[in-house]
Parts: structure tokens; C-alpha cells; sequence
């Protein structure tokens, strides 16, 4: 797609989106390091065993000391599987203090390792928000994902939690799910999704949760060599480009939120992350440099995997952003 | 260079089939956009439908496009393979209907 490279920039322009530029840091999102239990075919990071990208206790504490900040409303954790970070339970102890939304990502089978299975109580203690990745409500599809078993794990530590009151409607224990399609398409409306996830989990397993947020796969990283090797490159960004939302576009969660690596480098988002693109039109690169003001009227990074975001209904950490 | 009637790539120009004719491509893509979205259906039985039709009809752009939609409103494979059958079911109810018109004469005509 090189020859397009700066098509999603002009697209903006033709939006009257352009300079694209943060509106506001609510959000505070820490990807506390590569390193994960499992190797997912769509992770766009390739995060895996083999990663040791851990970030350390003292960009963790600079992270706090951010977060302290009034403007920051949501502390966003993910990784790789963040229970791998040695510094995590102090860190999560530390945020719960500053009673601001708290969210962890989790791919839910790490709990249930002996190393880790005290997490439950460390999310539970502080009433963090879990938000769970289980792409497919079929045993097959999520396997074919994310790895054979991954999905009767799921289903065990989601009843888990369930016992802990997560998930259930009115509970502070907010668990919410997120969906990402297993293959080379866009998903479907959230809402719809939604109610046939709820259905089917509850019938199938009594399992509760909150809300389904749908996320569309970026083409990056390991979903990107995927697209490569069965041919569904060039059909999948056209798919994506025939969908710009620009209604999503201006919704997009880069505009509110900052995402700090494991090494301190600030990015626009997690995808930027995942490849490199570090802040950049002046805004400062670094945790050291940290400048809430200047950051939160940056210009963004932008490039063709932003199509992601944009296109439908849009995506974001949080699901459809239209 | 292949070239062929049908291409893979003319999915994306449906949009413009308005590009001639413009008040009746607006009126066909309100028609349509109204009799495939949710109303006392759901979009996903919709979207089936649509996918049935789609084969009956030999159409490989419609094919294509409620192939992956059905997809991406979490419908199985096996729940596409049945809603095909059902389309094929009626393509051969259909034919084997018409067969009455063959008897009634059969019957008439033969000593």
C-alpha cells in the first residue's frame, strides 16, 4: 500500500479534519510491556513469550505521578498480558488510591496460572475494570485466534469472576468484553453483537457481563503478516477505506488519550506503538519531557493503518466511537 | 491481462450506479438501505436472506458482500451452508412444481 501512504492524511483533509489534533488527555494508557502468556494470530504488538520488553518500576512511577493530574479521568493498563510486569500489583494499588476509572486488560487464561492467579484478588480489591478479550463466543473461533484451550480457560475465569460480582448489572465490578473479528473482515454492529454474545454465554455457561466492545483488527504487526500470507491485503484496507466514517474519524480515542511505552516513549495510541510512530509535530517523545498542555492539543500521528479506527461504526479501546 | 465481465474490484463501484439516471439510483439505494436494515427482522436474518437470494440469483458481487457481512454479524458457517439449502430447496420446489403443468398435460394428450 505503499503508494498510498499518505491517502488516510488527505482523506482527513477532504473531511475537514485536518490538522488532526487532540482535543483533550483523559485518558492515560500504559502498556506495561510486551511480554505475554500467549501468542495471538491478530496481536498487532506480537507480543508473546519470547518478548522481555518490561516496563520498569521507575516508569511506573512516573506514570502515577501523571495520572495525579486532574485533567487524566481514566488510567487504561495493557500490554502484552500486564500481570507480567513484576510492578503491576504495587501500581494497581497506587491508581486505586486516586479513585479514577481504572481499566485492565487482560487475556483472562494468564489467571489462572499459579504465578498469577492472585490477581483476581488485586483486581477485585480495587475494583479495577476488567476488559477481556474473547473474540468470538464459539469455542472453535476463539481457538483458531488465540490458541487450542484458550477458550474453555476464558470460560472458567470468567465465572470466576462472575463469583466475584464482575459483571453482574449494577455491580461497581465492571467486566466488559471485547470482540475483534477471527478473520478478514470488519465486524458488525456492537449492539447486535452484543445481545448474541450475552445470549449465547449466559445459556451456554450462565456467564455475565457488562458490554461487548467491538474492535476492528488494525493491519499492523502479526494480523498485518496474516493479511500477507492469505492474499486478503489489498481487499481488507479497501474494505476499511470504502467505510471512512468521518463522524468516527472525529470521535477517534487518539484525540483524548495518551499511550506511554514500556521504555517511557509517548505515542498517539497503542497501534503507533506497535510500530514505532512516537508523538511528534513538537510534542515532547518522552515520560521524561512529560507536558500535559502541550500534549493535549498535539497534532496526531497519522498514517493508513488509522483506517482501522475510522471505518463503520469506528473503533477504539473502547469499541464503536460514531 | 485477464478480462472478464465480472471483476472482483467493480463490488466497490456499486455506490455509483447512480452516477447515470441519479434520481432513481437515490431512490433505489433509500429502497434499499431500508428493506436491508433492522426493522421487525433482525439485520442478521436480513443479511441471510440477502445471501440466499444472492446464490439463487448466481450474483458473485452479492455473494461477496453478504458473504462478509453474515460474517461479521458473528453468522456461523453452517448457519450460511442452511440458509443456502433453503434457496436451493425452493429452486428445486420451484422446478418440480412446474411439473404439474407437464402432467396436467401428459394426462390430457395421452390415449
Amino acid at each position: 500500500m505503499a503508494e498510498t501512504n499518505d491517502r488516510f492524511l488527505n482523506q482527513l483533509k477532504a473531511s475537514k479534519l485536518s490538522p488532526f489534533t487532540a482535543k483533550s488527555l483523559d485518558i492515560l494508557q500504559v502498556n506495561v510491556g510486551k511480554r505475554c502468556n500467549l501468542s495471538c494470530r491478530h496481536c498487532h504488538i506480537d507480543g508473546g513469550p519470547h518478548r522481555t520488553e518490561t516496563m520498569s518500576r521507575d516508569v511506573l512511577e512516573q506514570c502515577l505521578a501523571i495520572a495525579q493530574n486532574p485533567a487524566i479521568s481514566v488510567v487504561d493498563i495493557t500490554g502484552g498480558a500486564p500481570e507480567m510486569n513484576p510492578g503491576l500489583p504495587r501500581f494497581i494499588a497506587e491508581l486505586a488510591k486516586l479513585d479514577k476509572r481504572l481499566i485492565v486488560r487482560t487475556n483472562l487464561v494468564i489467571l489462572l496460572e499459579d504465578e498469577y492467579e492472585s490477581f483476581i484478588d488485586v483486581y477485585s480489591d480495587n475494583n479495577v475494570e476488567i476488559v477481556a478479550s474473547l473474540p468470538d463466543f464459539r469455542a472453535a473461533k476463539t481457538d483458531k485466534q488465540r490458541g487450542a484451550g484458550v477458550y474453555n480457560k476464558e470460560i472458567e475465569v470468567l465465572k470466576l469472576l462472575n463469583e466475584r460480582g464482575y459483571g453482574h448489572s449494577g455491580s461497581k465490578r465492571i467486566l466488559d468484553l471485547v470482540h475483534n473479528p477471527v478473520g478478514a473482515f470488519l465486524p458488525g454492529p456492537q449492539k447486535a453483537l452484543e445481545a448474541e454474545f450475552k445470549k449465547s454465554l449466559f445459556s451456554e455457561h450462565g456467564i455475565l457481563f457488562n458490554r461487548l466492545f467491538c474492535i476492528t483488527n488494525n493491519p499492523s504487526g502479526r494480523y498485518l503478516q496474516y493479511l500477507l500470507q492469505t492474499d486478503n491485503y489489498e481487499e481488507y484496507m479497501q474494505s476499511l477505506i470504502s467505510a471512512f466514517n468521518p463522524s468516527a474519524a472525529g470521535n477517534v480515542m487518539c484525540r483524548s488519550t495518551i499511550s506511554i511505552g514500556w521504555d517511557g516513549t509517548l505515542f498517539d495510541c497503542d497501534f503507533n506503538q506497535a510500530l514505532g510512530l512516537k508523538v511528534n509535530h513538537g510534542a515532547p517523545q518522552h515520560i521524561d519531557n512529560f507536558d500535559i498542555n502541550a500534549l493535549m492539543h498535539r497534532e496526531i500521528v497519522v498514517a493508513n493503518h488509522c483506517y482501522a479506527c475510522t471505518a463503520g461504526f469506528g473503533s477504539s479501546c473502547q469499541g464503536e466511537v460514531g | 491481462m485477464a478480462n472478464n465481465y465480472y471483476e472482483q474490484k467493480d463490488l466497490a463501484d456499486f455506490p455509483n450506479i447512480g452516477e447515470f439516471a441519479p434520481q432513481q439510483g437515490k431512490t433505489f439505494f433509500d429502497y434499499y438501505a431500508s428493506a436491508t436494515s433492522a426493522g421487525a427482522l433482525t439485520e442478521r436474518e436480513k443479511a441471510l436472506i440477502a445471501l440466499s437470494v444472492a446464490t439463487v440469483r448466481h450474483c458473485p458481487y452479492c455473494i461477496d458482500a453478504y458473504t462478509t457481512k453474515c460474517l461479521s454479524l458473528g453468522v456461523s458457517g453452517d448457519e450460511m451452508m442452511e440458509a443456502i439449502h433453503v434457496g436451493a430447496a425452493m429452486v428445486a420446489g420451484d422446478v418440480l412444481a412446474h411439473s404439474t403443468q407437464m402432467r396436467k398435460i401428459v394426462k390430457k394428450k395421452e390415449m
